[in-house]
């Protein structure tokens, strides 16, 4: 007896994933949804939560400023929220040097749309009392934010299986067949999975999933390095970043502040976040504690590593898998977690035949040219 | 403060001064971490030098064992840094502390964990309540402060803590409100066996228990605690009968008893931090007290350079642990090719020996102490299990219907261990309570390690700098 037949198959259970699972099984498809581990527990579930257009690159602008109108939406066309905020966003300069290099930024991220201001360190304080007397100025956007990312599982968990997709969590794919018009795919320890459709959202694991279909797109994969704090007074109301970027920083209702950034720690794809390294995590938290003072307070409760997946050009890929019918790739998106939720409802519009909002992002710009035949 | 050493002892309890002096003994350079002041663990916790000790103070045989220890370390030679709380042990191995002068390091190709570990408490109505405190927090109290926790204590739980407490109690001038027992005579005889290899320590039990009976102290033996409630001059505590796996029995309630302190522990957890974090490979045995890292014969880990000894490595009291300690020691120096393999032998065997008689008698207490699945499963939907995040059995109970299936995440969904107690307050209950439903411990798995091992102050961590001491990356892309 033969499996039954899934319209599609979504494979990564991320952000990304899921929302197009979500939508596609919305748009009427018979939709299984297939993660090794539980739903938005690797990069959608640990990431800083940061819905910031300081940080996000700046032809993704337009992007970002959908997926944050649809964080701070969610309970309505999710379900259930991620306890998302909209709050305004600073991005800082220590230094003469960090001074031009906002201007630069700033100027970049407004041709996109960013509202974004260049203000003095006079303004930016009345923002934000909390804020270090060393700031020399700031880059000032009225549309920032933060959600905690480890609600995002549990609040498309819920929408998936309300929407009838079938949701496989533990259910690790570790290879695709093709045959009788659609894919096979191998499950570690359980009977193979047929669809007619493929979607891979594996995220940091795509480059792997791609080879799968005999295509070779290699994606770097960045170790992220997450630190929070115990609750403490509020000494923060903004999303803080600086001018290279390399420090993001808020205070949740209850207390504590995250400290991220993409300081790195160890890791890889296959051991996933290994180990802090010690010099990095004092570097961030200094950091932090040079933007805002106050964070000498507290103390650090815990710290972890996410996993972020890069392309060669850093933009992402999204749509059709070059060479293979039916087979579709989404993922390496910078900032993805905030405008994941908009990227996944323009594949899923792709998927379903309609004409999405805005361009996808061909991934055969990336496909490296040695790359073995594609799966007949 | 910085430095290389052949091995790192992470830990000066029993386990650690037995491995630290064995080590050096071997000729090994040897640094031993603590975040107290001196070494003793909580067993052999010191009286903070400053206190004066009266003429008349009882004998005390851990006092004794404990001082005997402290200078066996001091001459030994082994380099000590206490106060210092470790947050990070990398592969290699590196390993991060604070100090009060902030950030500090060392290096060394072994590691021992020797870190002990956590009381217990199953949540019951009220166990939050000021007044309400842990067992080994009594006895922190009674033998390292010399305070009494209260006049007229009920001292509740498992194990023979139940009985040295509140013999101390006595000691020091007050009166047990009651002992209530969630054991039974039965589970004492069933011990008894394991009991005689230690006459000394049942010998002293029994004492206790004479004691107890000659100062007129009630000992309800197969009772819990139902709840406790603010009075308006202290606590209530209104026992509770149970059954033998522990669940209370529906018309189980006694009278309340009037107290001013409650002193209760359900048993200890192995403190697995340090081989979480490394990801050595572990495994679930209740009656070791719950998660362990697997170990060989000599305690090494699965994880080249890193060894465990002590209740870390599962619970088996503190004679076990210093002898434990010393196999650890003994593994490092032939690992490191300062012993050889016949030489080895000779020193580890009388060891094993004695280690081998007073595990016995270790782990007898250690199974008295085992969580019971039907005890965690008696949890009142609206009381609070994760007390740091306010998270209740009733929320915990929706998130495992919803579809959580192991403990990570349940945190989550829940936040049940995410604050700064790191889990370690409602770990246990909360993972039995998602073994339940997922068939069992082993498949609710265990909270991901992360660092830092401690929650570690910010100034202390980030000491003193300027902006030019921060090593920014490089920008991020535009």
């Amino acid at each position: 007896m033969s499996a039954p037949m899934f319209d599609v198959a979504v494979v990564g259970g991320g952000v990304m994933g899921a929302t197009t699972a979500l939508m596609l099984a919305r748009g009427g498809l018979r939709t299984v949804i297939l993660d090794r581990g539980p739903l938005c527990r690797e990069a959608s579930g640990v990431n800083a939560g940061t819905l910031t257009l300081h940080m996000t690159r700046a032809s993704l602008i337009p992007y970002a400023v959908r997926g944050h109108e649809l964080w701070l939406s969610a309970d309505q066309w999710l379900g259930r929220g991620v306890a998302a905020v909209s709050t305004e966003g600073l991005s800082l300069a220590f230094t003469p040097a960090e001074e031009e290099m906002l201007h630069a930024r700033a100027a970049a991220r407004r041709e996109y749309g960013a509202p974004i201001e260049i203000v003095p360190a006079s303004r930016a304080r009345a923002v934000e009392p909390g804020l270090s007397d060393q700031v020399r100025l700031a880059a000032y956007c009225p549309i920032d934010g933060f959600a905690s990312s480890y609600l995002t599982g549990r609040a498309y968990r819920e929408a998936l299986v309300e929407a009838g997709a079938v949701v496989r969590e533990g259910a690790a794919v570790i290879g695709v067949d093709s045959g009788d018009g659609g894919f096979s795919l191998r499950i570690a320890g359980a009977e193979p999975v047929r669809a007619r459709r493929l979607v891979l959202a594996g995220g940091v694991w795509l480059e792997e999933m791609l080879g799968w279909l005999g295509l070779r797109i290699p994606v770097k994969c960045l170790i992220n390095q997450l630190v929070v704090t115990e609750r403490l007074r509020p000494v923060m109301r903004t999303v803080l970043s600086v001018a290279n970027g390399l420090l993001s920083l808020k205070q949740f209702a209850n207390g504590t502040v995250l400290i991220g950034g993409g300081w790195q720690g160890i890791g890889d794809p296959k051991r996933g976040g290994v180990q802090t390294i010690p010099e990095n995590l004092i570097g961030n938290t200094r950091l932090a504690r040079w933007v805002i003072p106050a964070l000498a307070e507290t103390r650090v409760a815990r710290i972890w590593l996410g996993l972020e997946a890069e392309t060669a050009d850093a933009m992402p890929m999204i749509g059709a898998v070059p060479g293979v019918p039916d087979a579709f790739v989404i993922g390496s998106v910078h900032s993805g977690y905030t405008s994941g939720p908009y990227m996944g409802r323009l594949l899923a519009d792709l998927i379903l035949g309609r004409e999405p909002e805005r361009p996808l992002f061909d991934p055969s710009r990336l496909l490296e040219p040695q790359a073995a035949p594609a799966l007949t | 403060m910085s430095g290389a050493y052949d091995l790192i002892v992470l830990g000066a309890g029993p386990a650690g001064v037995g491995a630290a002096v064995t080590a050096r003994s071997h000729g090994l350079s040897v640094l031993v971490v603590d975040e107290n002041e001196t070494t003793g663990g909580q067993v052999y916790r010191a009286t903070p030098q400053a206190f004066a000790t009266r003429a008349d103070a009882p004998a005390n045989p851990d006092k004794k064992e404990g001082a005997g220890q402290r200078q066996s370390l001091l001459a030994s030679g082994a380099a000590v840094a206490f106060r210092h709380s470790v947050w990070q042990v990398s592969p290699g191995y590196r390993v991060d502390a604070v100090g009060q002068g902030g950030p500090v390091h060392w290096s060394a190709p072994a590691v021992i964990a020797a870190t002990g570990t956590t009381e217990r408490v199953v949540p019951f109505p009220g166990w939050t309540l000021p007044g309400v405190i842990g067992l080994a927090a009594a006895t922190i109290l009674l033998k390292s402060q010399q305070m009494l926790p209260g006049r007229r204590p009920v001292i509740a739980g498992c194990g023979p803590l139940l009985a040295a407490v509140a013999v101390a109690v006595l000691d020091g001038g007050g009166k047990p409100a009651a002992v209530l027992d969630l054991s039974g005579p039965g589970d004492w005889l069933a011990a008894l066996p394991a009991l005689a290899s230690r006459p000394d320590l049942a010998l002293r039990g029994l004492g206790w228990v004479v004691r107890l009976k000659a100062a007129g102290v009630p000992v309800h033996f197969r009772t819990g605690i139902a709840a406790v409630r603010e009075t308006a001059d202290g606590l209530a505590v209104t026992p509770c009968r149970v059954d033998a796996d522990r669940r209370p029995l529906p018309d189980g309630a006694g009278q309340d008893i009037e107290t001013d302190c409650v002193a209760v522990g359900h048993g200890l957890t192995p403190g697995t931090e340090i081989t979480r974090l490394l990801r050595a490979r572990h495994r679930f045995d209740a009656a070791l007290g719950g998660w362990v890292a697997e170990h060989d014969a000599d305690f090494r880990t699965s994880l080249p350079g890193l060894y465990v000894a002590g209740d870390g490595a599962g619970i088996s009291g503190a004679a076990a642990a210093h002898l434990q300690g010393q196999l650890a020691g003994l593994a490092v120096a032939r690992d490191l090719g300062r012993l050889g393999a016949d030489a080895h032998e000779t020193a580890a065997a009388p060891v094993r020996k004695r280690l081998a008689a007073a595990q016995r008698f270790g782990r007898a207490m250690a199974r008295l102490m085992a969580l019971r699945p039907a005890h965690a499963a008696s949890v009142a939907p609206d009381t609070v299990v994760c007390r740091c995040e306010d998270v209740t059995r009733g929320e915990i109970d929706e998130a495992v219907a919803a579809g959580a299936r192991d403990v990570n995440q349940l945190k989550a969904w829940t936040r049940c261990g995410m604050g700064p107690c790191q889990g370690r307050m409602c770990g246990e209950t909360a993972a039995s309570l998602v073994a339940e439903a997922v068939g069992s411990r082993g498949a609710a798995g265990l909270w991901t390690g992360r660092a830092p091992l401690r929650p570690v102050p910010m100034d202390l961590l980030t000491g003193d700098f300027t902006y030019a001491d921060i090593p920014l990356p490089k920008a991020a892309p535009l």
